[in-house]
C-alpha cells in the first residue's frame, strides 16, 4: 500500500500544479499591469487616446473595438448557428445531419491564422469589392455605413470572428436542443401545430435560457479571439461610428505591440489591457455558466 | 424552413470557400523545397518552411511532453479521487478557468514569468505556453472518460487484490484509452495551429534555433510574418503553409473523430 500513497502525493502533486499555473496567471497579470494602472488611475479605462511615444494609455478605443467586433459576430453568426443548429436536430435525416455537423467541426478545427489569412486575401477584399459599396451606395444615410470602403476594418473583423464561432455557438445550440423531451414536440403536434410551429413553440421557447447561455459563451469566445482579427481589423485604435474604418480590440493589441512595447510602462500598460480581457471573460465564462445551469434546473 | 436551410449552408460554405482557396493558392507551392528550406531574405525568390516545422514539431513535442503526462494525472486526480480530496473542487475549477482564457493571454503571462526573467525568447517559453493551454485540454476530457467506466470494473481489480493505482492506470485508464488518446490527439492538433501565445515566446525565427533558449520559427507564426509582409513571393509562402497546417490538423480531427472519438461528444466550452 506503498505504492498507493506514493501515486496519490503524484497526482496530488499535478492537482497542485494546475493550481499554482492558475493562481501565477493571475497574481502575474495584476502585477504586471499595476504601474499602468497607478500612473493612469481610472482614466484607463474612460480615457480613449493610446498614444505610447508620449506616455499616454487609454483602452477606451480598444474596449470599444473588442465590444463592437465580438456583437457583430454574435449579430451575424446567432441566426446562422441557431438554424444549423435545428437543421441537424429537427429536420434533417440522421445521416445529412451527421456530414453538416462533421463539416462544422472541421471549421472549429481550422487554426485562427489560417482564418486570417483567408480574411487579409479573400474576405476583405470581397467586401471592399462588393459588399461595402453595395452597403455605402443603398444606406450611407446610416454612419454605420459611412465613410469609404476599405476593406480591412470593423466589418471584416466582425464577419471573421462570426465564421469562427459558429462552430461553437451551433454545437452548444444543438445540446440545448437536444435537451428538450420528445414529448413537447409531440404535444404540438398532437394540438395540430405545423412543423414550423412546432419548433416555435415546443423547441424554441423551451430552449430560451439555454441558447442565451450559449451566446454569452460564444460572445466570450470572441471577445478573446487574435490572430485573425489582428490580421484584418486594421489595428487602429480609434472609435469611429463606421463599420469600415480601421479598429483595435484588446486582444489584437497585445499580439501587436506586447513583443514590441518601447517602454516598461508601455509594457504595464499592455499588460493592463490584457488583464482587462482575463477580467471581462472570466465574468462571461462563469455567468454563462450559472445562466446554463440555472435554465436546466427550471 | 427554406431560412433555415439556408441558415446551415452559410455555416458550411466557409469552410468550403477557405478549403478551395487553399488549394488553388497553396498546392501550387508545395514542392521539396518548401520542406527543406528556411526563409530567404526579402527579394529573394523560393525559400521554405522547414525551420518552421521543425520549430513547430520542437514546441509541440515538448509541449505534449510535459503537458499530456500532467493534464492525465490531474484528470485521474478528479476522476477516481475527486469525491474525497479537498483540492478536487478548487483544481476543477481552476481547470475551467484555464480552459476559457484567451491564448493570447496565456502568452502574456509566460512573458511574464519566463520570458523576462530569462532576458529573451526562447523555444522553451513558448512550448510552455502550448503546454498550459494542453493541459486543462487533457484533464477535463479525461477526466470525463474515466467517469463514464463503469464501477464494477473497479470493483473486479480491487477483489483479485491489485492496489489502488495498478487499478486505476491498467483497468480504468486502459478501458478509457482509445476515448482519452483521441482527447490527447484533438489537444494536439489544437496547440500545433496555436500563434497569438507563441508571438511573446518563441518570437520566430527566419532560420533554425539552435537551442532550446533560442526564439524558434513555428508554422502558424511563420505564417503570419509571410502573410502580413508586402511581397506576394511571401504570400506565396504563407499559402502553402496554411495548406501544409490545415491538411495536417483536419487529418487529425477527421481519423480522430472517424474512429475511437466518435462515440463522445466534443464539448465546445
Amino acid at each position: 500500500m506503498k505504492a498507493d500513497r506514493i501515486f496519490i502525493q503524484i497526482l496530488r502533486a499535478a492537482a497542485g500544479v494546475s493550481l499554482l499555473i492558475l493562481a501565477a496567471f493571475f497574481i502575474q497579470m495584476f502585477w504586471s499591469s499595476l504601474p499602468a494602472l497607478r500612473a493612469a488611475g481610472m482614466s484607463f479605462f474612460s480615457g480613449t487616446d493610446w498614444d505610447p511615444n508620449q506616455d499616454v494609455f487609454g483602452a477606451g478605443a480598444f474596449i470599444y473595438g473588442t465590444l463592437v467586433s465580438s456583437l457583430l459576430a454574435l449579430l451575424i453568426a446567432v441566426p446562422i448557428s441557431v438554424a444549423t443548429a435545428l437543421c441537424l436536430t429537427e429536420i434533417f435525416p440522421a445521416k445529412i445531419a451527421g456530414v453538416i455537423s462533421f463539416l462544422v467541426e472541421m471549421l472549429a478545427a481550422i487554426p485562427s491564422v489560417v482564418f486570417g489569412l483567408w480574411g487579409v486575401f479573400v474576405l476583405s477584399p470581397l467586401l471592399r469589392s462588393s459588399v461595402q459599396p453595395f452597403l455605402s451606395e443603398r444606406f450611407s444615410w446610416i454612419p454605420l455605413f459611412s465613410g469609404p470602403p476599405l476593406g480591412i476594418g470593423m466589418m471584416s473583423a466582425g464577419v471573421i470572428l462570426a465564421i469562427m464561432i459558429t462552430p461553437t455557438l451551433t454545437a452548444l445550440a444543438r445540446e440545448v436542443f437536444l435537451s428538450i423531451p420528445t414529448l413537447q414536440r409531440e404535444a404540438a403536434q398532437a394540438l395540430g401545430a405545423t412543423r414550423w410551429e412546432t419548433i416555435w413553440i415546443a423547441v424554441l421557447k423551451n430552449a430560451k435560457s439555454g441558447l442565451w447561455g450559449a451566446i454569452i459563451l460564444g460572445w466570450g469566445r470572441a471577445l478573446g479571439e487574435t490572430m485573425a482579427v489582428t490580421m484584418v481589423i486594421g489595428n487602429r485604435p480609434q472609435i469611429s461610428a463606421s463599420l469600415f474604418a480601421p479598429a483595435q480590440t484588446l486582444a489584437a493589441v497585445l499580439a501587436n505591440e506586447y513583443a514590441e512595447a518601447t517602454s516598461d510602462l508601455h509594457l504595464s500598460a499592455l499588460s493592463a489591457l490584457g488583464f482587462t480581457l482575463l477580467l471581462v471573460s472570466t465574468i462571461i465564462h462563469l455567468g454563462a455558466k450559472f445562466w446554463i445551469r440555472r435554465g436546466r434546473e427550471s | 424552413m427554406i431560412l433555415l436551410v439556408t441558415g446551415c449552408a452559410l455555416a458550411v460554405l466557409p469552410l468550403l470557400a477557405i478549403l478551395m482557396h487553399l488549394l488553388r493558392e497553396g498546392a501550387s507551392s508545395i514542392d521539396l523545397n518548401f520542406f527543406t528550406q528556411v526563409q530567404k531574405p526579402v527579394g529573394e525568390l523560393g525559400g521554405g518552411m522547414a525551420h518552421a516545422i521543425l520549430g513547430t514539431a520542437a514546441q509541440v513535442g515538448l509541449a505534449a511532453g510535459l503537458g499530456v503526462p500532467l493534464g492525465l494525472a490531474c484528470g485521474i486526480y478528479l476522476a477516481e479521487y475527486g469525491g474525497r480530496e479537498r483540492l478536487a473542487g478548487p483544481v476543477r475549477f481552476a481547470l475551467e478557468l484555464l480552459a476559457s482564457t484567451p491564448s493570447i493571454l496565456v502568452g502574456v503571462f509566460v512573458y511574464g514569468v519566463i520570458v523576462v526573467p530569462m532576458k529573451k525568447f526562447s523555444l522553451f517559453s513558448g512550448a510552455l505556453a502550448l503546454m498550459v493551454i494542453l493541459l486543462p485540454l487533457v484533464a477535463r476530457t479525461s477526466e470525463e472518460l474515466l467517469r463514464l467506466i463503469p464501477q464494477h470494473l473497479r470493483e473486479a481489480g480491487l477483489a483479485l487484490g491489485l492496489p489502488r493505482w495498478k487499478v486505476i492506470l491498467s483497468v480504468v485508464l486502459r478501458s478509457a484509452w482509445p476515448g482519452v488518446w483521441a482527447a490527447i490527439l484533438l489537444g494536439i492538433a489544437r496547440i500545433a495551429g496555436e500563434t497569438a501565445p507563441l508571438v511573446l515566446t518563441s518570437f520566430g525565427n527566419p532560420t533554425f534555433p539552435r537551442g532550446l533558449d533560442q526564439p524558434s520559427a513555428s508554422l502558424p507564426l511563420q505564417i503570419y510574418t509571410y502573410a502580413i509582409s508586402p511581397f506576394d513571393e511571401w504570400h506565396r509562402l504563407a499559402w502553402a503553409g496554411a495548406l501544409v497546417l490545415v491538411f495536417t490538423v483536419l487529418a487529425l480531427n477527421a481519423i480522430t473523430r472517424l474512429t475511437g472519438g466518435s462515440n463522445e461528444r466534443r464539448r465546445a466550452d
